[in-house]
Formats: C-alpha cells, sequence, structure tokens
C-alpha cells in the first residue's frame, strides 16, 4: 500500500503540482482577470443586474443579430466587465461562435488589451494547453483518479495519522519533510478528498459516458437528460416571422421578486430575434451550494413566464452540489480565502511528496555524486515543475505588462510566454548542479515576484499607494500578493542554500542526505 | 540464473496487479455505470448515479487488487464482480 501511495503519487505529481496550483490561483480568478486588463476602471457603484442584462443584450443584437443562442454572465460583484457568449449559423461563421467583454454601464464592448486574463489558469487547471480540449481532459481525469488513490493509499499506509499530525521534527531531513507532507495533508484532509473527487465529478460525462450511451437514445431523452444538468434552453424551430425581443429589464425583474434575492447568474436566449423566441433566467451562485439549474423560462417576445425550473432529480441535485463544491462559486470572501489557503496546502502536499521521493532515495545512493538516471529524472522534473512553475507564473503576468498592446495575437503570446519560460526552467534544471538549481530558481521567482507591485507601478496608472488610496483592493491585493509569496520563495531559497552548505556528515550516517528542509514548497 | 527467476517472480505478479488495477478499476466502474440503469429510478437518474459513484468504485477496485493476498486472488476477485455486474448490465441497456 505504500508503494501505490507513493507511485500513484509520482508518476502524475508533475501534473498535479501543476493542476493543484493553477486552481488553487483559479479561486481568484475573476480578481486576476481585472488586475490583467488594468485599463478598465473598477466599479466602483452597485450594478443592477436587470438594467445590465438589458444593455448587453441589445449590444448583442447589434453586433451579432444573426446568433441562434446568447448567453450573458452577469457580474457578481467580483468582475468590472460582463462576459457574453454566442452561436451564429455555421454559414456565417466558419467558427460558429463569437464571444466578448462588455462594459456594465455603457453596454458597449470593452477595448482592453489582448489576454485571457485569469481564464488561462482555469483553463490549464483542467485542460492544459497546445493540445485537444478533450485529450487534455482526459490527462487531467487520469491524474486526478491517480490522486484520489494516492489519498486513500495514503491515509490506509498512514497508521499513526492523527498523532503524528501533532508532531513536528523541524530541520531534521528527511523526518521534517515527512512531518511537513503529513502535517499538510491531514490537515486539509476532507478537503483534498472533497476537491478530487468532485473535480473528476464536474467532467464525469467525458470519463464514464457508457451509462449515458446505453440508455440516452432518443432525442427527447437527451433533452431530458440535458434539462437536469443545465440552464441552457435548446432552440426549438425557429418560427417563419421575426419579431423583437422583449424587455429583458423585465424578465430579470420578475425573477428576482419570485426569488427575493437581487442575485442573478446568466440570462440565456434561444432564438432571439424570432417569434419563437425563449429566455431563461438563472438564478446567481451565491446563497446556495449547488450548480443545478434553478432558472425561470419566458416567452421571448412577450415576456410571459412559461415554466419555472426550480428543482432537479436526487442524482442530478447531488452532481449540482458536488460541481458547486468544487468550483467555489457560492463562497463569500471568507470562504474564498479558506478554499485559497487550504488549496495552497494541497499544492505544498504533493510538492512536498514530491521532493520527499528523492529525500529518501538519496541517502540509499550507491554513490551520492553519481545518481542513477531515474533519481536524476526526478530530482530535475521536481525543479522545474515547482520553482520553475512559479517563475514561469509570473512571467505570464509580466508577459501582460510588457507585451505591447497593439501586438497581434497578444493573448496567445502570454501564454507562449509562459511555456517558453518554463521550458527554459527545465533547461536550467537539467544544466546546473541539482541544490544550485533549486536556489536559483527560488531566488529568480522570489525577485520576479516581488519586482511586480514595482512593474505595475510602472506600466499602469493604478501603482500600489493609489489603490491604496482609493480603496481598490483587488489591486491591492495582488501587489501585496506577490510580495507575500516573494518572501515565500525567498526563504525556502535561503533554508535550501544554508542546508546545503552546512551538511556534510561522515559516510553512513542517516542524515547525510543534503536536500533542504522547508516547510513547504509552493507558490504562484 | 537464480537471480533472473527472482526477478521473474516478482515482476510478473506486480504486473499482473498493475494490469487487474488498470482494467479492473475502470472496467467494473464502467459495468457499474450501465449496471444502474436495472435501478428502478428514471433513466436520466440512473445515468448520473453511475457516473457519480464510478470513481469510488474505480478508487475501491484499484485498493483492493492491491491489498489482495495475491495477484491471482486479486483477478479472480474482479472476475466475481464482473460475473455480477456483466448480467444486470446487459438486461439494463
Amino acid at each position: 500500500m505504500s508503494d501505490l501511495h507513493t507511485w500513484t503519487g509520482l508518476l502524475l505529481g508533475w501534473v498535479l503540482y501543476a493542476m493543484f496550483l493553477t486552481g488553487t490561483v483559479s479561486f481568484f480568478k475573476e480578481e486576476l482577470s481585472q488586475w490583467m486588463r488594468p485599463e478598465l476602471p473598477r466599479v466602483t457603484q452597485a450594478l443592477d443586474p436587470a438594467v445590465v442584462a438589458e444593455r448587453v443584450a441589445d449590444e448583442i443584437g447589434r453586433i451579432a443579430p444573426n446568433a441562434t443562442q446568447w448567453s450573458i454572465k452577469l457580474p457578481e460583484g467580483r468582475s468590472n466587465s460582463v462576459y457574453a457568449f454566442w452561436r451564429l449559423p455555421i454559414a456565417q461563421d466558419p467558427r460558429g461562435f463569437g464571444e466578448g467583454h462588455f462594459d456594465a454601464v455603457t453596454g458597449r464592448q470593452v477595448e482592453a488589451r489582448g489576454t485571457l486574463g485569469g481564464d488561462f489558469f482555469y483553463r490549464f487547471h483542467f485542460q492544459f494547453y497546445y493540445m485537444s480540449p478533450f485529450w487534455g481532459r482526459l490527462l487531467a481525469g487520469l491524474a486526478a483518479m491517480f490522486m484520489l488513490i494516492a489519498i486513500v493509499a495514503g491515509v490506509i499506509t498512514h497508521k499513526k495519522i492523527f498523532t503524528d499530525f501533532f508532531t513536528f521534527r523541524w530541520s531534521k531531513g528527511q523526518r521534517s519533510w515527512l512531518d511537513a507532507h503529513n502535517a499538510l495533508s491531514v490537515f486539509g484532509l476532507p478537503f483534498h478528498v472533497m476537491i478530487t473527487y468532485t473535480g473528476l465529478v464536474t467532467l464525469m460525462a467525458l470519463y464514464v459516458p457508457w451509462g449515458e450511451r446505453a440508455a440516452i437514445k432518443t432525442p427527447a431523452e437527451r433533452q431530458q437528460l440535458m434539462a437536469e444538468l443545465s440552464a441552457f434552453i435548446q432552440p426549438g424551430k425557429p418560427a417563419a416571422e421575426a419579431a423583437p425581443l422583449g424587455s429583458i429589464e423585465t424578465m430579470v425583474r420578475q425573477a428576482q421578486v419570485r426569488w427575493g434575492t437581487p442575485d442573478v447568474g446568466r440570462v440565456n436566449a434561444a432564438n432571439p430575434g424570432n417569434a419563437a423566441a425563449r429566455i431563461a433566467v438563472t438564478r446567481g451562485d451565491a446563497g446556495r451550494v449547488s450548480m443545478s439549474p434553478d432558472y425561470l423560462e419566458f416567452d421571448g417576445v412577450t415576456g410571459k413566464l412559461l415554466t419555472v425550473h426550480d428543482h432537479v432529480g436526487a442524482a442530478a441535485e447531488t452532481r449540482g452540489v458536488l460541481y458547486a463544491l468544487h468550483i467555489g462559486r457560492f463562497s463569500d470572501l471568507e470562504t474564498r480565502w479558506l478554499y485559497f489557503i487550504v488549496s495552497f496546502m494541497g499544492t505544498a502536499m504533493v510538492g512536498t511528496g514530491l521532493v520527499m521521493w528523492t529525500v529518501k532515495r538519496r541517502q540509499k545512493l550507491p554513490d551520492p555524486e553519481r545518481p542513477y538516471f531515474g533519481f536524476r529524472l526526478v530530482e530535475r522534473l521536481n525543479i522545474a515543475s515547482i520553482a520553475g512553475l512559479s517563475i514561469a507564473m509570473t512571467a505570464f503576468l509580466w508577459a501582460n505588462r510588457l507585451l505591447p498592446t497593439a501586438m497581434a495575437e497578444r493573448a496567445f503570446w502570454e501564454i507562449h510566454v509562459f511555456f517558453i519560460v518554463w521550458g527554459l526552467t527545465l533547461l536550467h534544471a537539467l544544466l546546473r548542479p541539482a541544490r544550485a538549481a533549486w536556489v536559483e530558481q527560488l531566488w529568480t521567482a522570489a525577485a520576479l515576484l516581488a519586482l511586480i507591485p514595482v512593474l505595475n507601478a510602472m506600466t499602469t496608472l493604478r501603482p500600489l499607494w493609489h489603490s491604496f488610496a482609493v480603496g481598490d483592493w483587488v489591486f491591492v491585493g495582488t501587489d501585496l500578493m506577490c510580495w507575500t509569496l516573494a518572501l515565500l520563495h525567498a526563504v525556502l531559497a535561503i533554508r535550501t542554500a544554508r542546508h546545503g552548505a552546512r551538511v556534510r556528515p561522515p559516510r553512513g550516517s542517516a542524515t547525510r542526505h543534503a536536500l533542504p528542509t522547508m516547510s513547504s514548497e509552493a507558490a504562484t | 540464473m537464480i537471480t533472473r527467476a527472482h526477478r521473474a517472480q516478482t515482476i510478473g505478479p506486480l504486473i499482473a496487479r498493475i494490469a487487474a488495477a488498470a482494467a479492473g478499476g475502470y472496467g467494473i466502474a464502467a459495468l457499474l455505470s450501465v449496471a444502474v440503469l436495472a435501478l428502478p429510478i428514471s433513466k436520466a437518474q440512473a445515468v448520473l448515479t453511475g457516473q457519480l459513484a464510478s470513481f469510488a468504485v474505480c478508487a475501491a477496485v484499484v485498493i483492493w487488487v492491491f491489498a489482495a493476498r495475491s495477484a491471482l486472488r486479486a483477478w479472480i476477485g474482479l472476475a466475481v464482480v464482473a460475473a455480477v455486474l456483466a448480467p444486470l448490465a446487459w438486461f439494463a441497456s
């Protein structure tokens, strides 16, 4: 069982580490997106969802009059723009799809630098990049399954789990690594199990399609299943005559009155501009821990309420709750920070586990000067995927500030920079002695992070002192978070360097491994 | 020769277990996700129930395969479970 834990943890450990860290950051993806579009002013007054929906719907009607479907995600106080996407007839647009960010106040499409913002880390978290989403998601699922097995096997392996939780042997080499790994794992155990299982649930239709393939055969059955999962109404056959949409504002207000809350999630339209138009107003994520469809369906032309969809079957509701637990959109600010911190500990759990693989084996090396290939491979991959990822993610933020705003394909170049830098860290890890590579990369990450607020002050009109003065907490928070993470990396770098210089015990001694003693190993 | 024979003796069962874990873990989970269609609930709910449970089943099978006393026992166990689920899955689909 111990071997099962070791190998399921190691084999996809680097993938898991990257998934865990980018997922952790994604709990603040809206805030990160705001930071990455500094030219968009922050929203200072509370927005009325009904008015915003009407404005953006009108604008979509202007720029995509032939859309067969559209969906507007209303801002819930964490975003300074409104995201919407729409489907177009394939005959008119080969992609069959359009999207845009809109100004909540004017309704116009916003003009900001091309960037994916926080959505890049979010998408990378479950489908990676430079590969089709299909294969990316399969890889993510496989990694998550390995994680689930590693967690269960880890708990079985670790018999004295609660006693050891209160034990910490600082600066004792392998013991400290083990203690750190245990403490991080046990403290967040319910969270780690939850986040891994619910992660699998988010894409379960892709991973286990067999029941659906066996049971769902007619379009009616398919529609029945879809209705249990999502609030996207299937566009029926369009009528022969065109007809303008009724007042979206009135429909949203009607939903708000019925729910007794101003909180609205999405407004979706099917066949807008047609006599057969339908509008769905869905309930917001705040105040309910479920992603199950909960919406009102209106006749899009007359604005008459047609159907209330407010419950789904037991299994569908279970799925809805598990899904919501994973993405945590229901959370208020405090819960969101808790998610972030525990998830960060999960990242550190994977990181310490990876490092422990080498720490454990280093003592048993036949010749410590010339380790065998597998050992060197793991050692180098650890450096690039832990310290290197910190550098690459920070480089992504640097690219966001430094690439010229008029650059063609700019959003993609930010991402290319991320991967180029990550590749360079791997090259560096392969070429340098292991400990030197750790120290140099940790210092690089610390420096790049520490300079982000400086870079931000030089390249935008929103430096830290200004953000403080006007109470722009998203920008204040990002700057301070970069400094906190810079500090963490600096501490890790110092400990790594110091430990390496100090430890030169005689041959055969039990404490003879030379890797650093650090309690955690992670950062943005 | 002795060491080679010894290696074959340890590696063979290990590979047998890894194969049992991979094929059995996913196979039993997939089989269960179809067998639940036999439950007296609506098709949509049964499909979702099977999907939701499949990951727990997969993890449990893998753990069991490595906890079993021998690789042979692991395979026999998988065969027994599959023999129970297969007819259910067959009739339900």
